[in-house]
């Protein structure tokens, strides 16, 4: 059996009384592409904060790489990329010093530096606008370089939060295959969120469905399908999760952070 | 090293491509210099206190600095809410190290600013009491605008949104300006305003440049260096402080 790389166990986080993420456990295989499903506000964004140092675990152990999340910090962060649910990419600079900022900040070693940040943005085919600055570029082309610089620093798992929000369907597709590529020839682990069932069914080769802060379950699409008697993931998902819709708890925008900020309002009242 | 200057960098590189930011900073001193230093300075003069504009430039510059200062700070309020600040969080870079670059970079666009008001008064009929104590009046700016962006750092982290920020231009940098030495002499006012003046930290930075670029001081340069080196302690703290407790 392969190893694991990603280890989480008995993981809690609580923001005052609520518990945002109520006690899961799971195991990602090195090289594996694992996909984590839920409603809004099941606590996807919360784990992968947590995964990735932005949030403290309140209690349970997170491993990444055999480094202890938040023991290890600089190991574990040396470790993973990351695109982000929402844009985080500095407008006001270019493309290449995006680029060239985020390989200092890894300490990308300097004479490999601009090798890597040419071929990243040709695999991303944004070369020929290197120099352009980010506020006149568009969503898909966003989202291409937040991958592309994902994966400047060479990690060895890279974290997808939501990563195809908002992208047509080109787009999609043409990162669903970066994506695929880099598992298969580099071994990368990719751990991915997304509200797109038919991606996960495409793409991932194990899924989680979380709900209410716990893991329901986790398999392949066929031993889903099998364990609920459905056909799609879609209706699988379904089945697991209910068809009723969620509030967050708080509405607009969807971080951990709503889960204080809930707190804040209930205690003001 | 090499991280502190890149983020360092960033700011700069901000900093030249907005014009429309650099000439917004600068209009405000400027207005003042014409509108206090032409407008009162004839007053000034026949009530026998001599030449206001040579009183006025060092508090004016204090000023540039100050508003710069605070208004750097949006950077970092930018950054929370436009999400690049994720990406630097999430980097193996301490978030101590993360906040002294970007901080030396809101600073030297500060002096930049600082340096560029002190020409414009050249043009308006300042003129340095001594050529020589000027580099140790741009010296001691260095300190001031390290404070002070220190500052707009630290309230930046505190804050989450721009109303808020607006608020505290409202709240703290107008009182900061008008409550301290840099637009009337603090010997004639009346004891309330020289105590309040006393107790703000911009009073003693005025004070200093006063000393250094037209030969007038108040407090004495000794205890205008020692407020501010205790300023810049006090802000440093603070924003190092703030920036630490930022949550995404």
């Amino acid at each position: 059996m392969a190893q694991s790389i990603i280890t989480a166990k008995n993981v809690v986080k609580q923001f005052g009384d609520i518990k945002a993420v109520d006690g899961i456990s799971f195991d990602v295989k090195k090289g594996e592409i694992f996909a984590f499903l839920g409603p809004n506000g099941a606590g996807k964004s919360t784990t992968i904060k947590m995964l990735t140092t932005m949030l403290r675990p309140t209690s349970g152990r997170l491993q990444l790489a055999g480094h202890d999340v938040t023991k290890e910090q600089n190991y574990a962060r040396k470790s993973f990329g990351i695109v982000f649910q929402d844009p985080s990419l500095d407008e006001e600079l270019s493309a290449y010093e995006n680029m060239e900022l985020h390989a200092v900040l890894y300490e990308v070693p300097k004479a490999e530096r601009q090798k890597r940040i040419q071929d990243l943005l040709e695999l991303v085919e944004l070369w020929s606008r290197k120099d352009s600055m980010i506020k006149t570029f568009s969503g898909g082309m966003r989202r291409r370089l937040e991958i592309a610089r994902g994966l400047l620093h060479e990690p060895k798992i890279l974290f997808l939060d939501e990563p195809t929000l908002g992208l047509d369907t080109q787009t999609r597709n043409l990162m669903w295959d970066y994506v695929r590529k880099l598992s298969q020839e580099k071994g990368m682990t990719i751990f991915f969120t997304t509200h797109y069932l038919d991606e996960a069914e495409a793409v991932a080769e194990r899924i989680a469905i979380i709900d209410h802060g716990k893991i329901i379950t986790t398999g392949t699409t066929a031993e889903l399908c099998q364990q609920t008697g459905t056909k799609t993931l879609e209706a699988a998902y379904l089945k697991l999760t209910g068809s009723t819709t969620r509030d967050e708890a708080d509405s607009g925008n969807n971080n951990g952070l709503n889960f204080k900020m809930a707190l804040r309002n209930t205690k003001l009242r | 090293m090499e991280v502190i200057y890149a983020l360092w960098q960033r700011q700069i590189r901000r900093y030249y491509r907005s014009g429309s930011r650099i000439m917004g900073t600068l209009g405000q001193p400027i207005l003042l210099l014409l509108a206090l230093g032409y407008g009162i300075g004839a007053i000034y003069k026949r009530a026998g206190e001599g030449d206001y504009m040579q009183f006025l430039v060092p508090g004016i510059i204090t000023q540039t600095v100050l508003l710069s200062g605070i208004f750097w700070g949006v950077i970092i309020l930018m950054d929370k809410r436009f999400g690049f600040l994720s990406e630097l969080l999430v980097t193996p870079v301490s978030r101590a190290k993360i906040l002294i670059g970007s901080a030396l970079g809101g600073a030297t666009v500060s002096i930049m600013q600082g340096m560029l008001v002190f020409f414009i008064s050249m043009l308006l009929g300042f003129r340095p009491y001594d050529w020589l104590l000027v580099v140790p009046a741009f010296g001691l700016l260095v300190a001031i605008c390290l404070a002070l962006a220190c500052l707009g750092a630290g309230i930046a982290s505190m804050v989450d949104d721009f109303q808020g920020f607006q608020g505290i231009n409202n709240l703290l940098v107008m009182p900061l300006f008008f409550l301290s030495s840099a637009l009337y002499p603090l010997n004639s006012v009346p004891t309330f305003l020289r105590i309040m003046s006393s107790y703000n930290p911009i009073s003693y930075m005025v004070d200093a440049l006063r000393y250094l670029l037209a030969n007038q001081t108040h407090f004495g340069l000794e205890k205008d260096l020692i407020v501010i080196a205790v300023t810049l302690a006090a802000c440093m703290y603070f924003a190092v402080n703030r920036f630490n407790r930022i949550q995404m």
